[in-house]
């Protein structure tokens, strides 16, 4: 009975050597050169992995970073503390920290824009896009479906009454939304822009009135309130986000714009929020 | 133009109904529903003649089952949030607790159905995301899971209603139409399985079956009469459900061809050279599961390979590991195993066998 | 006719319900006179051409309003005399506002001056090419491409046949058919016109099975053009360039390329017969055969529709509705466009108008796949079309690329068996333009 226990608690000494010797032998045989300075970078990033910055990933990000490809400040996730704090671990310049934040122009929900038919297929903005341009009756304006949303990696876009609205406090402006929504609605504006033009179509105003209760309709008061402020291109005014000013939650009651097309980003947010009709099979 | 002058009776479209949807805008009228309704109408003759060999009492377990089936679905659909009656409306549920039922002994008591439909249902299909998802055939899951759990109770066979109505042992079975514990016979297979086997070609090896393997019996295994499942009994009413599926177009004829033709000839080149080992290729054919299995378990569409070539490596690989237990297992049945096993191997065989595209170049370099 | 004879592919459907007793027996008539056309400019695949009328000028019939940019576009011509009242955007079929020259009609469709002419038995090849795009001539059939561009291949293909289109695989659809079964002599003439351009000696019309009159017809004259009908097996998608040229040759064309990679040129036989037109009468392609049907239409027929015509009056040709339709289709159900609007104009491409009934209009209430495999075997293409379903609903395009989605002829073969409805094609539409996307 001794040799038994003998012969098993040998062999499986021996062979738990002989493992750990080719598992330390491989081990040295295929080791990755890390370096260190990386994982800091990474460890002080984010993590979220939005892509924000034009890399595949945080640990990307960090590798260009130390690399000297890329300012610490490239990251739009991380607030200035971290980025100045990645800067002095690595003992670099920070560089100069661009703040945006994404904004849904299109004031077009339920109620506001005509929807012109019953769609039938798959509930997603690329898809519907594809089909006669989309369910709604404006083809400039947001569809509605939650493509956005859906590829926010902070939650920061809710759908609202079939429109998408930007929460400013959650967004970092990665600018995923802006290459998922098919119809370009969306656009990354200076993080401290509070006024936004909430429409996106060149079309005619007469032809935007047609659809939508709340259009553009290219009427010009806002310029001619403040020409440093907004710009009017053929039907469609927009902010001039590259003045040296925004305008401010006064201009817009002073401007009164016609349709309500000029909104702050709280007034954007506090579009009725009634039960979606047809969002309940969303995916 | 006489319409165009009557104009006002010119009812003309207003666009209130338009929908907006992809091409194509017409579709099929088939839809899953119907397939499963269909594969049900296919599985008719075989449930009758289960009921004609194992009377009233087979008849029970196969409704209760499909019952018990169709209540563990929407139990689980209740419990994750899934709309109930939209999910059993498809009938998948019912196809699965009928098969599972064809798949139990006639004497199997009704609390063993309970369990088989809850490892169907849930181990074999739910948990993995309900129809489509399943990797493998739910019915044969809980077969399997049955059968090694309470081997005694799944290999308890009554005997058939005889042709013969001089046999005795039928008619005490039907005379109850209660399972009948003290009156069991054994599967055909069963007793191939305990014969002793005769390694060499003496007149003995070619009598070592000629008790189960004869015209005479394996006529009675056509028609249905021999131990077994509910639904293995009679190979005739089997193969009209097989061809009538075939005919449909609900399942791939390579499928049962390639499957019944494996297993043919692996025991018939084993038959030739050591007859003391394996019956006739005949007598593998019509007895066991394979016939069931062939037609209802092997081609079921969700675990099964999509291109018709993948289903010919399937099929084949079922017939190679239903030979193999057959012939050397401890198992004296191995169709329930061999599909099993081929189920899992079915994403693999789906990458090998994808199909180059019309018009396929390979590019160089 | 033995079963040997009639021609086929691999994969494809049989729809249980063509349609297309609807509307086969109705000749085709002309349309009257309206008081407005609008003249969509971008009627073709490639740059829109330039107008050249403003508001106010007087357009006679046959006129040039609209000249060809570049080589890939072509040109356009007033469908009738009258003036023109400006360039409006207006519904176009593929659902965006696209511009249109607007023309009010003078009643009078008094035609201007015809281009001379060209006995083309004589003429060389260069003059044949510069009327057909002097015609504004493009496929008909479908896409709407420059038909001179398609009758100039590039040096280094060596093109040896010429396959006319008239399968008319499209459920519903009759207008091909009328005009080969009326018009036979035009359609092989321009057949042959588009053959002495090419320099080819093959030339085939391939037509399916359903038209055995329409096969008379041309047999009857099919000889003196030196052509040969081939007829086609019943099945969808027996037009596409790709499974007719492999159906009536046996080549394959390969994948990405196009049919001059297997020596073909496919041709629709309504670009044939403007062929003709504008080469032995010098007219320009300013009206064609459209099919107006439907379950709700009063009246289905084959119609003689001037481009520009709003599809509303052509419904009101055809007798308007007998009920509120749930689906207006530019194109045959299969591979045709949803409309949201009854102002489309009809285009060059419009080869029918098709009203669904409400009660067919809603066909997808998806579940999930059950893997039966139909797709696979519908698949013209022979692709897996439910595994690239599933790559798409997991977002994952790179799969879909892989798995060949870019091969998707998107002729709806597998979303039309697909016993869950599937919306199969959206998915493949959708895979296609993010992996363009990402290509950029």
């Amino acid at each position: 009975m001794n040799t038994v226990v003998l012969i098993a608690v040998v062999l499986m000494a021996v062979l738990g050597l002989a493992l750990g010797v080719v598992i330390g032998w491989f081990a040295k045989l295929f080791r990755v050169e890390t370096d260190s300075r990386v994982e800091l970078v990474t460890e002080l990033l984010p993590g979220a992995n939005c892509g924000g910055c034009g890399k595949a990933g945080c640990s990307d990000f960090a590798k260009s970073v130390v690399a000297g490809e890329n300012p610490p400040s490239k990251c739009p996730v991380s607030s200035s503390e971290q980025i100045s704090a990645i800067a002095m671990a690595l003992g670099i310049d920070a560089g100069e920290s661009f703040q945006q934040r994404a904004v849904v122009c299109c004031g077009g929900d339920m109620e506001q824009t005509k929807r012109l038919l019953n769609y039938n297929g798959v509930l997603d903005c690329v898809s519907a896009s594809l089909v006669a341009g989309g369910p709604k009756g404006c083809s400039y304006g947001c569809l509605g479906m939650g493509t956005c949303a859906h590829h926010c990696p902070f939650g920061a876009i809710e759908m609202i009454n079939n429109l998408a609205v930007v929460h400013r406090e959650l967004c970092v402006g990665c600018g995923n939304c802006v290459a998922a929504c098919p119809r370009g609605v969306i656009k990354l504006v200076p993080a401290d822009a509070d006024v936004h033009i909430y429409c996106n179509s060149p079309a005619k105003g007469a032809a935007k009135k047609q659809v939508c209760n709340v259009p553009c309709i290219g009427c010009r008061k806002c310029a001619k309130f403040a020409p440093d402020k907004f710009t009017v291109n053929g039907f469609l005014a927009a902010v001039n986000y590259q003045a040296e000013a925004f305008p401010t939650a006064e201009d817009v009651s002073a401007v009164g714009c016609p349709t309500g097309a000029l909104l702050t980003v709280e007034e954007h947010l506090k579009i009725e929020q009634n039960e979606p009709e047809w969002s309940a099979g969303k995916k | 133009m006489s319409e165009n002058e009557k104009n006002s009776e010119v009812m003309l479209p207003t666009g209130s109904e338009l929908v907006l949807s992809s091409s194509p805008h017409l579709s099929s009228p088939d839809s899953v529903r119907r397939i499963m309704y269909k594969v049900l109408l296919a599985l008719v003759p075989a449930a009758i003649a289960g009921v004609w060999f194992f009377g009233f009492y087979a008849l029970v377990v196969m409704v209760v089952t499909m019952l018990f089936c169709v209540g563990a679905e929407a139990l689980w659909c209740k419990l994750a949030g899934k709309p109930v009656m939209g999910t059993i409306a498809d009938g998948s549920a019912a196809v699965t607790g009928l098969l599972l039922a064809m798949n139990l002994p006639p004497g199997v008591p009704l609390w063993v159905c309970l369990i088989g439909a809850f490892l169907a249902i849930w181990l074999g299909k739910q948990i993995f995301g309900g129809i489509g998802n399943n990797p493998f055939n739910p019915a044969l899951v809980a077969r399997v899971g049955l059968l090694i759990a309470l081997p005694a109770i799944m290999t308890t066979w009554p005997v058939p209603r005889s042709f013969d109505s001089a046999d005795p042992a039928a008619k005490i079975t039907h005379a109850t139409d209660t399972p009948v514990d003290s009156i069991t016979g054994a599967t055909p297979l069963g007793e191939v399985g305990t014969t002793k086997k005769i390694l060499d070609k003496s007149e003995a090896a070619y009598a070592n079956f000629q008790a189960v393997d004869n015209d005479a019996m394996l006529w009675k295994y056509f028609l249905g009469e021999k131990g077994g499942c509910i639904g293995e009994t009679s190979v005739l009413a089997l193969l009209i459900g097989g061809i009538l599926l075939i005919a449909l177009k609900l399942i791939n004829w390579r499928v049962p061809v390639c499957y019944i033709g494996t297993v043919a000839i692996i025991t018939g080149l084993v038959h030739f050279f050591y007859p003391g080992v394996s019956p006739s290729p005949l007598f593998h054919i019509l007895t066991g599961g394979l016939m069931i299995g062939a037609f209802f378990m092997a081609t079921d569409m969700v675990t099964s390979p999509i291109t018709s070539t993948g289903c010919v490596v399937f099929a084949v690989g079922c017939g190679v590991i239903t030979s193999v237990i057959r012939l050397w297992g401890n198992y004296p049945e191995g169709v329930s195993f061999s599909i099993l096993f081929m189920n899992a191997l079915v994403p693999l065989i789906d990458r090998w066998c994808s199909q180059r595209p019309f018009g396929y170049v390979r590019k160089r370099g | 006719m033995s079963k040997k004879d009639i021609l086929t592919f691999d994969g494809g459907i049989h729809p249980v319900s063509d349609g297309k007793a609807l509307s086969c027996n109705a000749p085709i008539t002309a349309a009257p006179l309206l008081d407005k056309y609008r003249v969509l400019l971008s009627e073709n695949v490639g740059k829109l051409p330039k107008p050249v009328v403003k508001a106010g000028d007087l357009v006679k019939k046959y006129q040039l309003i609209a000249e060809a940019d570049g080589f890939v576009s072509a040109n356009l011509h007033s469908p009738t005399s009258g003036k023109v009242t400006g360039i409006v955007d207006v519904p176009g079929p593929m659902g965006t506002l696209i511009p249109a020259i607007e023309i009010e009609a003078d009643g009078q469709d008094e035609p201007c001056e015809p281009m001379p002419a060209i006995d083309w038995h004589k003429a060389d090849v260069k003059e044949l090419l510069k009327r057909t795009a002097d015609a504004g001539l493009v496929g008909m059939g479908g896409a709407a491409f420059p038909t001179h561009v398609k009758l100039s291949p590039p040096p280094d293909k060596t093109i040896d046949t010429l396959i006319l289109n008239g399968a008319e695989c499209e459920p519903y659809l009759t207008a091909d058919h009328r005009l080969m079964l009326e018009q036979p002599e035009r359609v092989l003439e321009g057949a042959a016109i588009s053959a002495k351009i090419l320099n080819v000696k093959n030339v085939y019309i391939g037509v399916e099975a359903n038209k055995i009159d329409a096969i008379e017809a041309l047999g009857r004259r099919a000889a003196e053009f030196g052509i040969k009908v081939a007829t086609l097996k019943v099945q969808y998608p027996q037009g596409s360039e790709k499974q007719l040229i492999m159906a009536i040759t046996g080549r394959k064309v390969p994948t990405g390329g196009l049919p001059m990679d297997a020596g073909c040129v496919v041709q629709n036989v309504g670009t044939a017969a403007a062929m003709t037109d504008a080469v032995c009468r010098g007219i320009p392609l300013v009206e064609r055969v459209t099919t107006i049907t439907g379950e709700v239409v009063k009246n289905p027929g084959n119609w003689l529709l001037k481009i520009g015509t709003p599809v509303i009056k052509a419904i009101e040709f055809a007798g308007g509705v007998t009920a509120e339709p749930g689906k207006l289709i530019l194109g045959g159900p299969m591979m045709g466009f949803a409309q949201k609007s009854f102002e489309v104009p009809v285009a060059k491409n419009t080869s029918g108008i098709l009203l669904l009934p409400v009660e067919l209009s809603m066909n997808y209430g998806s579940t999930g796949c059950i893997r039966c495999g139909r797709c696979v075997e519908g698949c013209p293409m022979n692709l897996i079309p439910c595994l690239l379903g599933n790559a798409v609903e997991a977002e994952r395009f790179d799969l879909a690329a892989q798995n060949h989605v870019m091969d998707c002829l998107e002729c709806g073969s597998c979303a039309y068996v697909c016993p869950a409805h599937r919306p199969l094609v959206q998915h493949m539409r959708r895979a296609k333009a993010e992996i363009r996307k990402r290509k950029k």
